[in-house]
C-alpha cells in the first residue's frame, strides 16, 4: 500500500489544451478517493498520468516517497480497471486473472493460489474456463476486478468501471468495491462522472472542471460546504436551486420579497454594496413549507407548477419571483398543483455565492 | 448439398444450439433454385476436374484420348521423374520446392505483414508506409518479375544487387544461375510481392484492437515484445489464418513469376508443380502426365479446403 501524491501536475495536449491544470492532491496510505466531474474535465487524464498511459508534461507523481515521472506503468505496482473492463478476450477468465502474475514470474502454485483467492471473493470460480464473451456484462466486470486485485498492487486505478452496467448491477457492484475496498484496504483512485457514486463510495472527493479541482473534501463537507457554484450544483440530486438576489443591508432581497438573515449569512450580505447581486442556492431537500413556527429560517411564497410523486416523497416545481424551483418534499403534504404556498428553509443550510467569482460567502 | 443443411443459409440466433430450418429432406423447390448453379459448377468445375483425373490415367498425346496407361503416370511422376521430386538429401525437385514457398513464403509474408502493420500504426506517416508496401500489389507479376530479373542481373551495371555487393567487393554473384540460391531469390521476390497484401489487411485487424486491452497488458507488466506475441497475435488470429490461406492457395498455383524469371531453370531446379504441369503438357505434349500433375495440385489444395469450410462454419456458429 502507499500513498500517491499529485505534485502540480499538468497535462498539456499541444499548445492549447490543458488537461489537467496544477493538480494537488495528496491521497492517503489506504484512502478510497473519488475524481468527480462531467466529461472533459480531465479527471481520467489524471488518472492515467497516475497509470503511467500519459506523460506528465508538468510537476511530479509519486507512488510512495518515489517520483514515478518516468517509470513504466509495469514497474509502478499499480492495478487499473479499465471502463471497458479490457479483458483479454482470448483468454479463460483463468488466464486474465493470472496473465498479469505470469509476466511477474511468480511460482504456479502461487500463480493458482491467488487466482482461486480472487475468484473467490468475487464469486468467479463457476466462471474460470470460460472466455469473456461467455460472461455478462456484470461478470465481465468482476474479472476485471479480479485481474486487479490477484496483483496485491499498491494502489488501484479505476477508470468509471460501472459505466457499462445497468442501474441495478451498479449498486450492487458498487457495494462490492465498497466492501473489496474495506477487506484489501488499499489505496484506491476512482474516477466516475456520476456524483452518486462518488459520495456512496469515496472517503474524499475531488471534484475536477476544465482540468482544475475545484474542491476537495468528505462526502459531507461537499455537500454542505460547496467552495463555488460549480460544485454546489454537481453534488446532491436533484441539484441546489439558485436564485439571484440583491443585497440590502444585512438582509437579501428576492423579486418583491425580504430575506431576513442571521449569522454567517447576514455578515455576507452585509459585505456586499446594497444593491448588487448574489446568487443564494438552497437544496431541494432542505424545503419546508412554512407552518410559522420555524426560528432562523428565511421565508418566501412559491406557486406550485408541476408534483411529481415518487413514493415517500414528491419532487415540487414551483415558481418564485421569476425563478423556477424544486423541493423534496414528504408526500404526506398533500401539495396540489395550483397552490400558493410558503417555503422555507433553516438559515444553516441557506448558501450564497458571488456571481462573478462564483465563490461560496456564506454556507 | 441441400438448401437446409448448409449451415450458412440457416440463421443462428444467440449462442446456444444451432436451428435446423423445417424440411430438412429432400425438396423440389431447393433444387429449383440450386439447380442453375449447380449445373454451372458442374459443367465447368466438376467435369473438367474428374476428366483431368481419368487423363492421367491415360497417355493423352497430342491431346488425343490415345491409350490407357494404369498407373504408370503416377510411378514416373513420384519415382522417376526427378524434376517433380527427388527423395535425397537434401530434397529437390518441383514439388519439393513448393514445400519450400509455402513454409518460408507463406510464414515470412504473414510475419513482415505483421510487424509493419504494428509497427505503421505507431508511426504519424502510416498512411505512406502502407502506400509504400502496398505498391508492388498493384504492379502485374510479370512486371514485377521483370523488374527483379534486372535487380538479380549478374552484371553490376544492370542489376542494383551486384552493383551494391561490389562497393563491398563481393562478386558478381548469379543468384537465379545458382540452383542452391535461385529459390530462395524467388522467394524474396515473391515475399516482397506478397506483404503489402498482408500489411493492409492485418493492419485492419490490429486497429480493431481496443487500445484499453494493450494498456491493460501493459499496466499488467507486459513488455511491447509480449504484447505483440500474446495480445495482438493471439487476437488477430483469425486474420493472420485468412491472408495465411489466400497466400497458401496462391503459392500452390505459383507460376508466373517462375516462368518469367527463370523458366524453371537452371536446369529445373526453380520448378514448381504449376510450371511442371504446364512444361510437361504444353511444350512436352504429355497432356496425360501433366493431367497426373493437376491431380497433385487439387489434392494439395483439399486440405485447405477443408479448413476453410470449418472455419466459415465456426464463424456463423459464434456469431
Amino acid at each position: 500500500m502507499a500513498t500517491v501524491t499529485f505534485d502540480h501536475l499538468y497535462k498539456r495536449y499541444g499548445d492549447d489544451v490543458v488537461a489537467v491544470n496544477d493538480l494537488n492532491l495528496e491521497i492517503g496510505d489506504g484512502e478510497f478517493i473519488c475524481l468527480v466531474g462531467p466529461s472533459g474535465c480531465g479527471k481520467t487524464t489524471a488518472l492515467r498520468c497516475a497509470a503511467g498511459l500519459e506523460d506528465i508534461s508538468d510537476g511530479q507523481l509519486l507512488i510512495g516517497d518515489r517520483v514515478v515521472n518516468n517509470v513504466a506503468p509495469k514497474d509502478r505496482d499499480i492495478a487499473m480497471v479499465f471502463q471497458s473492463y479490457a479483458l483479454y478476450p482470448h483468454m479463460t477468465v483463468y488466464d486474465n486473472l493470472a496473465f498479469g502474475l505470469k509476466l511477474r514470474k511468480l511460482k504456479k502454485d502461487e500463480i493458482d493460489r491467488r487466482v482461486k483467492e480472487g475468484a473467490a471473493i468475487l464469486g468467479l470460480e463457476k466462471f474460470l474456463d470460460r472466455k469473456p464473451r461467455a460472461l455478462s456484462g456484470g461478470q465481465r466486470q468482476r474479472v476485471a476486478l479480479g485481474r486487479a486485485i490477484v496483483r496485491e498492487p499498491s494502489v488501484f486505478l479505476m477508470d468509471e468501471p460501472l459505466s457499462n452496467l445497468d442501474a441495478k448491477l451498479r449498486v450492487q457492484t458498487r457495494a462490492e468495491i465498497a466492501r473489496l475496498h474495506q477487506r484489501l484496504g488499499t489505496t484506491t483512485i476512482y474516477v466516475t462522472h456520476d456524483q452518486v457514486e462518488a459520495m456512496t463510495m469515496g472517503d474524499r472527493i475531488a471534484v475536477m472542471r476544465d482540468g482544475l479541482l475545484q474542491q476537495i473534501g468528505s462526502p459531507q463537507e461537499l455537500y454542505d460546504h460547496p467552495l463555488n457554484l460549480f460544485v454546489a450544483g454537481f453534488i446532491g440530486s436533484p441539484s441546489m436551486n439558485f436564485a439571484t438576489a440583491t443585497a440590502d443591508g444585512k438582509n437579501l432581497v428576492l423579486g418583491g420579497v425580504k430575506l431576513e438573515l442571521t449569522g454567517q449569512q447576514a455578515k455576507a450580505a452585509d459585505s456586499r454594496t446594497d444593491g448588487a447581486n448574489v446568487l443564494i442556492g438552497f437544496r431541494p431537500e432542505h424545503i419546508e413549507l412554512a407552518n410559522g413556527q420555524e426560528s432562523d429560517a428565511v421565508r418566501f411564497p412559491a406557486k406550485v407548477e408541476v408534483v411529481e410523486y415518487l413514493g415517500n416523497e414528491e419532487l415540487v416545481h414551483a415558481q418564485t419571483e421569476g425563478n423556477e424551483i424544486v423541493a423534496l418534499l414528504p408526500s404526506d403534504k398533500k401539495v396540489v398543483v395550483g397552490d400558493n404556498v410558503q417555503f422555507a428553509i433553516p438559515m444553516e443550510k441557506l448558501h450564497i455565492f458571488d456571481p462573478d467569482t462564483e465563490k461560496a460567502l456564506a454556507g | 448439398m441441400t438448401a437446409a443443411s448448409s449451415p450458412a443459409s440457416t440463421p443462428v440466433t444467440g449462442s446456444g444450439e444451432q436451428s435446423r430450418a423445417p424440411g430438412h429432406g429432400f425438396s423440389w423447390a431447393a433444387l429449383l433454385f440450386l439447380g442453375p448453379a449447380g449445373l454451372l459448377l458442374a459443367v465447368f468445375i466438376v467435369f473438367p476436374a474428374i476428366y483431368t483425373a481419368f487423363l492421367s490415367f491415360n497417355r493423352g498425346r497430342g491431346g488425343e484420348f490415345s491409350e490407357w496407361v494404369g498407373l504408370d503416370n503416377w510411378i514416373r511422376l513420384f519415382t522417376q521423374d526427378p524434376n517433380f521430386l527427388r527423395i535425397g538429401f537434401p530434397p529437390s525437385g518441383a514439388l519439393w520446392n513448393n514445400v519450400l514457398w509455402i513454409i518460408f513464403f507463406v510464414s515470412f509474408t504473414v510475419l513482415f505483414g505483421l510487424i509493419i502493420a504494428v509497427m505503421a500504426t505507431r508511426v504519424k506517416y502510416e498512411a505512406w508506409v502502407k502506400g509504400i508496401v502496398f505498391l508492388p500489389q498493384a504492379i502485374a507479376a510479370t512486371s514485377l518479375a521483370i523488374i527483379w530479373r534486372f535487380v538479380y542481373s549478374p552484371d553490376p551495371n544492370t542489376g542494383l544487387l551486384n552493383a551494391v555487393l561490389g562497393i563491398a567487393n563481393v562478386g558478381p554473384l548469379s543468384v537465379l544461375g545458382n540452383p542452391a540460391t535461385v529459390n530462395w531469390a524467388l522467394i524474396a521476390v515473391g515475399i516482397w510481392g506478397s506483404v503489402g497484401f498482408a500489411t493492409v489487411i492485418l493492419s485492419a485487424a490490429i486497429k480493431g484492437i481496443s487500445s484499453e486491452v494493450l494498456e491493460a497488458a501493459r499496466v499488467d507488466g507486459a513488455t511491447e515484445p509480449q504484447i505483440f506475441w500474446r495480445i495482438i497475435v493471439p487476437m488477430v488470429s483469425l486474420p493472420i489464418s485468412v491472408v495465411a490461406v489466400t497466400l497458401l492457395v496462391g503459392v500452390i498455383k505459383l507460376f508466373d513469376l517462375i516462368f518469367v524469371m527463370t523458366t524453371g531453370g537452371p536446369g529445373a531446379s526453380s520448378r514448381v508443380i504449376a510450371f511442371s504441369m504446364y512444361q510437361e503438357a504444353f511444350p512436352s505434349g504429355q497432356f496425360g502426365y501433366g493431367a497426373a500433375i493437376a491431380v497433385v495440385m487439387l489434392l494439395l489444395l483439399v486440405p485447405v479446403m477443408i479448413f476453410n469450410i470449418r472455419r466459415f462454419r465456426a464463424e456463423a456458429v459464434q456469431q
